[in-house]
């Protein structure tokens, strides 16, 4: 370059941080602390103007560095406090920061002493434009009074096995849940992702016995247009519905939505479950869709109660003779490539090897699919033959015999 | 409105103001304890107050400080330099008669010591003081922040300007923006004429003494010391006594965030040496380690090049007329001679050798160093013939490292030293956490680094590439022969290259451009490219500027036949 052999403060500045940022891609924590060492100096310098300051290179890096290194918590609390020195429009990302990694180390009392702490600062101005950072604080802290909660009362219930009953167990327990509960209620009432908090507060909702509190927490949550989409919101509110007994058809209503943004998720298999067992013909479609759509995915290929689903279905519509179209308008976007994905040769050897039951399921499915003679029934169904297996006997002779419906399907 | 009361002491109405902006008598020099914040600002516009004069100089401030000048200043930054060139083994008669004289006849030149202060001067000692005053009213006065923009700034002390300004809207009091007695003035006046001092310019200051005594010390050496720290540059303001306060304005002066450059250093010396009025320097003769037959043969070593090329850039110098006393002494003031960069020029004479024995055109050299290669195999007796591939092999290896090397200093470099650099009191305890926080910083990753200790400052040394003859692998080309390229004509020994490519055809104007030639890598052959990088590496120069000094030779060399009718390919037949 034109000017290698010029320099000055910046230009060596810039250049320690690219070293920097290429020993921490390339996980080299000494080098770049070596490096680091050398960059600190920056802070003597005004940066006023710059968009991202050394003040907060320093912390963010710093941090990096010490998470991945044997250093002692001591040397690394004494960094933070540092830290926070150093910049007022950040001081409680840094708490924070500083209390994540408190919890990683499993100093539980030392995080909340310093969320106790964060809490009670106060700065002018500050304060009122970090509000957001200063709610996630106080719902850590209500967090960690949930886990005392949680402490307190399984002490309780052993106690109470016993036959014995602690008042002041149970006064110091109910003391937890109040202090949790005011700000868990706080927090979750801001848009976002707060799956952990959603679901200590809904655990103690429960417990007190207050389900309708409950169920409106988790409607809020997974149905809230303004807080982004969540699977796992829907998953709770399942999970929540199910525990109380709920009818099918509006545990089905809350699996909807998990399916059109996940539709790989393992609850598919109780939705397709629920769906195939309905009376009502567009359930049972639905269900059709959800357990072929489930299969889509690789994680699901060697998934033996997927499978079983799917035939199951398969099956009951192939003996009823009934909507075969249904079959057929799933079957056409991917007879192109789930012969190869599910059906080929290899796996079939590899599936009889592996899984029996597995590749029972799969060869009934690729018998009607893709006929008597395709590759996988074919195999499995011989070597189950051959083997003298009863359902295997059973199973050529209902693929032989249904033939007629691989022919429409594929027509 | 003069302040017009009778001083308590002698009954005197001779007021002066002192830096720490209290009126005191020039009579008697009784300090009132009246400062300038009871009395209304146009007292400064109006009146005309001088700074305490150099007698009563030593005059103990409140805190412990004394009053000192800017010169005064560089002349401690000065001798601490030349003590430093003295360890490194300069004669000792260069601080006490040569640079020493340098200096005064600097201080007499621009007006600063050693003559009488111009009747009626007046130095206005200048105070910060933006509290609710209106500013704008007085065009006279320049603001402290004026103040900071005024003057170049080395490196970055301009982004400390919205520290300072910060600063200073803070505090109500007056508080001195210059810990020195003429900081402001020093920046504020159009020094255009006078040459104003700076820190560049005290190097500028050693290699003129350097040049005088003919010292072996070339320019860039003498930056490369600086750099490597074996020369005071950098925070040498640490090494100034306690009582010599540095801050606000005298940081912008005394300050350095940047390495020194060549050029700048370079010109700054000729303009100094004009300046003061200097007769022609002592002659540079054969036998001075700055004529280019010496330099060459001390760059040949270094660049791990036969040493039977030292014959070749002997007969180039020769031939060239570029080893004569007129040529290489310098003449201060002349303005129709070209200044000489011995070391550069040194280097551009081994690059045209090269190319007149090479041709350097990526395919000839290659040639070359096959048939070389070919007689060394079936020729084991008798020295090896030098094989440009190999060397090339060799140093590119060498060079590779050595700049990986010096691009991870760059990289670690530390501009900062233990003494504190404050703008001004109020920000003082701010500036000290900030330095002590700095140091927890460094000490708590230098922990994570490992035992990484930070290597001790190597030993200055005159090589940077050291290659050595008892090494068995073959990597020192210092004793190869250069037969397999030579030919005997005529009872000379010449080339077998016939050929030549000319850098340029036609020079530029270099008063014009500030280039006698415009170098840009894809234009130029690869191996030019390298030889360049060389020593641009070692004299710690952009090529462009070598690329220049090889045209300039270039012409020197072939002037006769460019003089000539030239058809319009360059190629020449020699």
């Amino acid at each position: 370059s034109s000017d290698e052999h010029k320099l000055n403060f910046r230009k060596s500045k810039e250049a320690c941080l690219s070293y920097i940022q290429d020993a921490l891609l390339q996980k080299q924590w000494k080098r770049a602390a070596e490096f680091l060492t050398c960059y600190v100096e920056s802070l003597e310098k005004d940066y006023s103007r710059e968009h991202i300051g050394p003040s907060e290179v320093i912390w963010r890096i710093g941090t990096e560095i010490f998470y991945h290194s044997q250093s002692s918590m001591k040397e690394f609390n004494y960094f933070m406090e540092q830290m926070k020195t150093l910049g007022v429009k950040r001081y409680l990302k840094v708490c924070l920061e500083h209390i994540f990694h408190l919890l990683c180390n499993g100093q539980i009392d030392e995080a909340y002493q310093n969320l106790s702490l964060a809490e009670s600062w106060r700065f002018g101005e500050q304060t009122a434009v970090q509000d957001k950072e200063m709610k996630l604080i106080q719902a850590y802290r209500g967090l960690l009074d949930y886990y005392s909660w949680s402490k307190q009362k399984n002490i309780l219930l052993e106690h109470g096995e016993d036959g014995f009953s602690d008042l002041a167990v149970e006064q110091e327990m109910h003391g937890y849940f109040r202090k949790a509960a005011v700000n868990l209620k706080e927090i979750i009432k801001i848009p976002g992702v707060w799956d952990i908090f959603v679901k200590c507060y809904v655990d103690l909702l429960e417990f007190y016995g207050d389900h309708n509190e409950a169920h409106q927490v988790l409607n809020e949550y997974a149905y809230n247009s303004k807080f982004p989409a969540n699977p796992n919101a829907h998953v709770y509110l399942y999970q929540f519905l199910k525990r109380q007994g709920e009818s099918k058809k509006t545990l089905i209503s809350a699996l909807k939505i998990l399916h059109d943004i996940v539709p790989s998720h393992e609850l598919m298999i109780d939705f397709n479950t629920m769906l195939q067992k309905s009376k009502k013909r567009k359930k049972r479609r639905m269900g059709l869709e959800v357990i072929f759509a489930a299969l889509d995915y690789a994680g699901w290929k060697e998934n033996a109660k997927a499978w079983s689903c799917l035939a199951r279905q398969v099956k009951q519509i192939v003996i009823s003779g009934k909507h075969l179209d249904w079959i057929k308008q799933e079957w056409s976007s991917r007879k192109d490539w789930w012969p190869a994905f599910h059906f080929s040769r290899y796996l079939a050897k590899r599936n009889w090897q592996e899984n029996k039951s597995l590749s029972y399921e799969k060869a009934l499915v690729a018998g009607i699919l893709l006929g008597k003679d395709c590759k996988y029934f074919k195999y499995v169904s011989h070597q189950g033959c051959k083997a003298q297996l009863k359902r295997f006997r059973m199973l050529k002779k209902f693929v032989n015999r249904h033939n007629p419906a691989y022919l429409r399907i594929s027509g | 409105r003069d302040f017009n009361e009778r001083c308590p002491q002698c009954s005197e109405v001779n007021w002066g103001l002192t830096d720490g902006g209290r009126f005191y008598c020039r009579s008697c020099h009784n300090v009132t304890e009246r400062s300038r914040e009871v009395v209304n600002t146009d007292f400064i516009t109006n009146s005309r107050v001088q700074t305490i004069s150099k007698g009563s100089r030593k005059q103990e401030k409140n805190d412990g400080g004394c009053e000192w000048y800017i010169c005064e200043g560089f002349q401690l930054v000065l001798k601490k330099q030349v003590e430093a060139l003295e360890a490194l083994g300069v004669c000792p008669q260069m601080k006490d008669e040569i640079l020493c004289n340098f200096w005064r006849c600097y201080l007499q030149k621009s007006k600063q010591a050693y003559c009488k202060r111009p009747a009626g001067e007046t130095v206005k000692a200048l105070s910060v003081c933006e509290s609710s005053t209106d500013v704008d009213s007085d065009p006279e006065r320049p603001s402290l922040l004026h103040l900071l923009s005024l003057s170049e700034s080395e490196g970055d002390l301009q982004t400390d300007c919205s520290f300072v300004s910060s600063v200073s809207k803070v505090s109500e009091s007056t508080s001195v923006c210059s810990g020195s007695v003429d900081g402001s003035l020093y920046l504020m006046k159009n020094q255009k004429e006078k040459l104003r001092m700076t820190m560049p310019m005290t190097l500028s200051f050693c290699y003129m003494a350097l040049l005088w005594v003919r010292e072996p010390i070339t320019l860039s050496e003498l930056l490369r010391f600086v750099v490597e720290g074996h020369i005071p540059y950098l925070n040498v303001f640490q090494h100034f006594p306690e009582n010599m306060r540095l801050c606000g304005l005298d940081l912008k002066i005394f300050c350095v965030e940047s390495w020194p450059v060549y050029e700048e250093v370079f010109n700054k010396m000729h303009e100094l040496a004009a300046f003061l009025d200097l007769p022609r320097f002592p002659d540079i003769t054969e036998s001075c380690f700055l004529h280019p037959d010496m330099l060459c043969m001390k760059y040949l070593m270094e660049a791990n090049l036969p040493d039977e090329l030292h014959n070749w850039t002997c007969r180039v110098v020769k031939k060239t007329g570029i080893g004569e006393v007129d040529f290489l002494t310098l003449m201060p003031g002349n303005k129709s001679t070209r200044k000489v960069k011995y070391d550069v020029l040194a280097a551009a004479v081994i690059i045209v050798v090269l190319k007149l024995l090479f041709l350097l055109d990526d395919h000839y050299e290659w040639l070359l160093s096959g048939f070389a290669e070919e007689r060394n195999k079936n020729n084991t007796e008798g020295g090896p013939y030098f094989e440009f591939k190999k060397w090339y092999e060799v140093v590119k290896h060498s060079l590779d490292v050595e700049q990986k090397k010096l691009d991870e200093e760059r990289a670690k470099y530390l501009w900062r030293c233990e003494k504190p650099l404050f703008y001004s009191v109020k920000n003082k305890s701010k500036v000290l956490k900030r330095r002590q926080m700095v140091v927890n910083l460094q000490n708590q990753f230098g922990k994570l680094s490992g035992s990484v200790q930070r290597a001790e400052k190597p030993n200055p040394s005159s090589f940077q590439l050291r290659w050595s003859e008892e090494n068995t692998d073959g990597s020192c080309f210092h004793g190869h022969s250069l037969k397999g390229i030579l030919q005997e004509k005529h009872g000379l020994l010449t080339a077998m290259n016939p050929d030549y490519w000319l850098c340029t055809v036609k020079l530029c104007n270099e008063k014009l451009c500030g280039h006698l030639a415009h170098y840009r890598e894809v234009e130029f052959p690869q191996s030019y490219h390298f030889v360049l990088g060389l020593f641009s590496f070692l004299l710690r120069i952009q090529p462009s500027y070598i690329h220049d000094e090889v045209c300039m030779i270039e012409h020197k060399l072939f002037n006769k036949k460019l003089s000539k009718k030239l058809k319009y390919n360059r190629v020449l037949r020699k």
